[in-house]
């Protein structure tokens, strides 16, 4: 893997990527019966359903071999990067680019952070890694959400995380349909602007839920 | 018009350089931004210092030998030019202007502002061209070529080498600068023949000489002077997966035997 060529490793990164942003989709799926108002039954069925049924758990390998494969490349890369200008310049670049393509490291850095946080809150629970908190058993995903939305900071946390990947997605859409190869007149403006509407889309949906915990359901 | 400069002096390739402070007056503001450092040498030379070096040709934006990383920005503040085209009355009067050479690994400094492209060469040389065996000048027209093809293909021609787009790239990558070379030939039925191959050889090469990855900020198309488009770098991406996954392994010499 570290003898790929510059384009391979690019290439591995953005299909990984891409399967990791339509996996998003699906969770935000899920997180969005939070809001209804059924005392979290539709919400446990769903996760419930992702956590038992057999070909769900063969994706959830994938999906985890996405994110390696993602993080992987993404350090390496970024590693490779930095030793290609050893001496920096003085006067820091002032070039136009891309909104936010030159922090696709640092925003993938908190990303990075919030998983593992999320890995310790839930998943490493649900297989018996992490205790669960007192009074909630370790497959209650609903009433563990609520306990931890109930905490502004947390909310908080959680909330400037989905913005910064969002700001990270804005960037990683249409980057990853060029490194494809797929950058074509007719329809890269476009690609631009599904881009930005599915990154802010995913920021505000997550967004909303701890939102909507804290302002309705307390 | 008067400047204060800021120019990065480095004695030679091994020598540890630092940013120098030099004053100079009465430029005109029609006169171009070499002529300014001319001007300055030429004062240098008078008080017994040593001159700035710096790269230039043509003067006129065609042959790439300038760079020159000014204020932040290759090529200087102006769009689409080179710094050999960029004139005084872009600067404000009594402006502090930073002069610094191109910074990567891949072009090191061989002198004050003066960096080593080779770089560039050895990439070109790894499979930038058309092979052809020698013998009578084909006739012109003979091979027909599409007229959009062949736009597409000036267009990417027009790089001239000059490095700016690794100069201003935050990787450090020289990926606009490949993909017009791959796409220029690529575009063209003469250098399709040898396209599969040519854009393998080439990103190979240019894995070894220590640029950084793209990750599509397009500072690059930014500064570019000569406006080349990343559409090209996702055409030679598009040819380097398609070559990887399609085309026939090479035959050696001893396999044709
Ligand atoms: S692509 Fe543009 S910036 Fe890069 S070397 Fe060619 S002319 Fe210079
Ligand atoms: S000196 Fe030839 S392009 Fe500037």
């Amino acid at each position: 893997m570290l003898l790929y060529s510059s384009i391979t490793k690019k290439v591995f990164m953005a299909l990984a990527g891409l399967f990791l942003i339509s996996f998003l989709c699906v969770h935000l799926g899920i997180n969005l019966m939070l809001l209804k108002d059924d005392g979290g039954r539709a919400f446990t069925e769903a996760a419930t359903f992702m956590g038992t049924n057999a070909l769900i758990k063969i994706f959830e390998i994938v999906l985890f071999a996405g994110f390696f494969i993602h993080i992987f490349f993404g350090l390496l890369v970024s590693g490779q990067n930095k030793s290609a200008r050893p001496s920096p310049y003085a006067v820091s670049n002032h070039s136009e680019t891309a909104p936010f393509s030159k922090y696709m490291f640092h925003t993938g850095i908190i990303v990075l952070i919030f998983l593992a946080i999320h890995f310790f809150d839930f998943y490493f629970i649900k297989i018996g890694l992490v205790a669960p908190p007192p009074g909630v058993p370790a497959h209650d995903f609903y009433h563990r959400t609520l306990l931890l939305f109930s905490s502004p900071w947390y909310s908080l946390l959680y909330i400037t995380c989905f913005v910064v990947l969002g700001i990270h997605l804005n960037h990683a859409i249409q980057s990853a349909i060029q490194t494809l190869g797929w950058n074509h007149s007719k329809y890269m403006d476009a690609v631009k602007v599904i881009g930005s509407v599915y990154s802010c889309t995913i920021a505000a949906g997550f967004t909303l839920v701890p939102l909507f915990i804290l302002f309705f359901r307390r | 018009m008067k400047f204060t400069l800021k120019i990065w002096r480095q004695k030679n390739a091994t020598a540890k350089g630092e940013m120098i402070s030099y004053d100079v007056a009465g430029i005109s503001p029609d006169s171009s931004f070499f002529e300014m450092l001319d001007t300055l040498n030429q004062n240098l030379v008078m008080t017994g210092g040593e001159p700035v070096a710096f790269d230039h040709d043509c003067r006129e934006g065609i042959c790439g030998t300038c760079s020159l990383y000014i204020n932040g920005r290759p090529h200087g503040p102006v769009k689409g030019v080179t710094t050999c085209q960029l004139h005084m009355r872009s600067f404000v009067d009594g402006d502090t202007i930073h002069i610094e050479p191109w910074r990567a690994k891949a072009f090191p400094v061989i002198r004050d502002l003066v960096v080593d492209r080779s770089a560039f060469d050895k990439i070109i040389q790894a499979g930038g061209y058309v092979s052809v065996n020698t013998g009578g000048v084909p006739d012109a027209n003979t091979i027909p070529v599409p007229k959009e093809k062949s736009e597409a293909a000036m267009d990417a021609a027009a790089c001239i080498g000059c490095g700016a787009c690794v100069a201003a790239c935050s990787n450090a990558a020289a990926m606009l600068f490949i993909g017009a070379k791959v796409s220029h030939l690529a575009l063209l039925p003469q250098g399709k023949v040898e396209a599969a191959m040519r854009v393998q050889k080439m990103v190979a090469c240019l894995d070894e000489l220590g640029f950084g990855l793209c990750s599509n900020t397009y500072a690059c198309e930014a500064e570019c002077p000569k406006g080349i488009s990343v559409a090209n770098i996702a055409r030679m991406n598009r040819q380097f997966i398609g070559a990887k996954l399609f085309s026939e392994k090479e035959k050696t010499v001893r396999d044709s035997l």
